[in-house]
């Protein structure tokens, strides 16, 4: 293990919690996907967008160093945007929506966690540079 | 008896959240009795299992489906040790915390799994 890793302390908890989400997501969107596409192709399709971003931020935060680092900053500043941006369009324009994606109203069937885990992992992520500067 | 099973593993789930919550809120790691509190409730997770793979092969069934009954009886069953072993790598109060939120989370699988199996 490299001494810029970033599963420790919170981090832990923040890969728990991306790791449940991947999980939720991909075998949400698989389904959805390959059983009822055409009832909601935008809303799993979306669905399925989120999956691939909370994957990719699992595996960044788990691989640990600076390239990963940023990597995972942007992709947690993507998905903020995204759960701000389908959470408003989903407000406004529910009937684009005939089904719910994982970031329907700003997450709320997952406990508003898909809105609050962004925020902490810039939070973290930024942390992790200061207190392990490139070594 | 499934939903004796779901009311049960909620329940030992919910306090399993207070008890590790509270050994981080104490700054704390993960302690042995920790780890039997988490066998506990896995082992029950894993009636749960098994219990509802029978209903199904006696021929019952739930209300989406049996993937989405079976995905979700599998992700209650693997929630705990995922976090348990999560614990062990981080022995601090942090260790703890994703323990709790494994915890929390088993509880609300429970919930969705009460939605799509209810015999009133």
């Amino acid at each position: 293990m490299t001494a810029d890793r970033l599963v420790k302390g919170p981090g832990m908890l923040l890969v728990w919690l991306y790791g449940v989400m991947s999980v939720g997501a991909v075998s949400r969107s698989a389904y959805q996907i390959a059983t009822e596409f055409d009832r909601a192709p935008l809303a799993y399709s979306l669905s399925a967008v989120a999956a691939v971003v909370y994957v990719f931020i699992t595996y960044t935060l788990v691989r640990g160093g600076e390239t990963a680092r940023r990597a995972a900053l942007v992709c947690c500043a993507a998905e903020l945007v995204g759960v701000l941006t389908i959470g408003t369009w989903t407000v406004l324009d529910p009937a684009a929506f005939p089904d719910t994606t994982v970031w329907s109203e700003f997450g709320y069937g997952y406990v508003f966690i898909p809105v609050l885990l962004p925020v902490t992992g810039i939070l973290w992520l930024r942390r992790a540079r200061r207190v392990a500067p490139a070594a | 008896m499934l939903n004796a099973l779901t009311l049960t593993v909620s329940l030992a789930a919910l306090a399993l959240a207070a008890w590790c919550g509270f050994a981080a809120y104490r700054d704390q790691p993960t302690k042995d009795w920790h780890f039997a509190g988490m066998a506990v409730v896995t082992v029950l997770a894993l009636a749960q299992l098994v219990v509802g793979v029978v209903r199904l092969a006696q021929g019952d069934e739930a209300d989406e489906g049996t993937a989405i009954f079976v995905a979700y009886l599998l992700g209650a069953l693997f929630a705990l040790p995922a976090a348990g072993f999560m614990s062990l790598v981080e022995r601090s109060r942090w260790g703890s915390a994703t323990v709790a939120a494994g915890a929390v989370v088993l509880a609300v699988l429970e919930v969705r799994l009460h939605d799509i199996w209810w015999e009133g």
